[in-house]
């Protein structure tokens, strides 16, 4: 009688076995998924912030005085056009691009670069355009916004004509909200009046009203 | 003289460095400088003018860059945005 028990409860365990196997195979691999290390880069939370240091560190290296004191500032560096040429303005030399420019750019981290007319305020065009890295090393194509700015700066002063061609041209206020340029180009005004001010005069010149 | 990249999420890098009056030295930045562009890099020497700016210049081939610059940097070609 005992033996027949027993023999009973052999089969029904077997035949649960077979039953419960998958079950219980699927539970265990579900559980060591879950406590599995997942090889891969860790988020950096300080990665871009560091990016960003050195990227000023370059830019601050590269770009003159006032324009890096403009893009610390102001957020944005201005840079004269060099297409085309303009009567002289004030105590400027002959050979000083800002002499003879009827035109300029701002250039602004990740958003196109404004192109207008410095003695009327009038914005012309808004160019588009990116340095995308195919390579993709960090999982981001986008350079921090310092070497964004300089990208543009080099760019813009080295062949200006190829990087126009290049962008994307569109009317203002695609993208760059014209009011906000208005009052950035007010700001930058301010800014260099203050500056003029601050700037030692030569012997017989006279500080501007 | 410095061979520096632009990196995503990075900042720049120095790739190459290197003495152009030494032969060797000036086999290998030519080699790097060709690598990067056929990588699809822009080359910019930043330099100053007689008029005392700084601006910068672009070249497209190892022989343009004046032997005397200190650094080129690399960065992405432009590319029209949206």
């Amino acid at each position: 009688m005992l033996l027949a028990i027993i023999a009973i409860g052999v089969v029904i365990v077997a035949l649960l076995w077979d039953l419960v196997l998958p079950s219980v195979k699927t539970a265990v691999a579900r559980h060591r998924a879950r406590r599995a290390i997942i090889p891969g880069a860790s988020y950096d939370p300080g990665r871009e912030r560091r990016a960003e240091q050195r990227a000023r560190q370059l830019l601050k290296s590269c770009v003159d005085d006032e324009e890096w004191g403009m893009y610390r500032d102001l957020g944005f560096i201005r840079v004269w056009g060099a297409m085309a040429r303009a009567p002289r303005r004030g105590r400027l030399g002959s050979d000083d691009p800002r002499a003879g420019a009827p035109y300029a750019y701002l250039i602004y981290p990740h958003k196109p670069i404004v192109a207008y007319l410095p003695q009327t305020r009038e914005l012309l065009n808004e160019y588009c355009v990116e340095f995308p890295d195919e390579t993709r090393p960090y999982g981001s194509a986008l350079l921090p916004d310092s070497d964004d700015v300089l990208a543009k700066w080099m760019a813009l002063t080295g062949d200006e004509r190829r990087l126009i061609s290049t962008a994307n041209m569109h009317l203002p206020g695609r993208q760059v909200d014209p009011k906000q340029v208005r009052r950035d180009l007010w700001r930058l005004g301010q800014w260099e009046r203050e500056r003029l001010r601050r700037t030692p005069q030569a012997p017989g010149e006279v500080a501007a009203p | 003289m410095k061979f520096l990249r632009m990196k995503p999420g990075h900042g720049e890098v120095l790739i190459a460095e290197g003495d152009v009056e030494l032969a060797e030295d000036e086999e290998l930045l030519i080699e790097e400088f060709r690598r990067q562009l056929d990588l699809g890099m822009w080359a910019a020497v930043p330099e100053r003018t007689s008029a005392g700016r700084r601006e910068a210049r672009m070249v497209k081939a190892f022989e343009e860059i004046p032997r005397d610059a200190e650094r080129v940097i690399f960065f992405p070609r432009a590319a029209g945005g949206a």
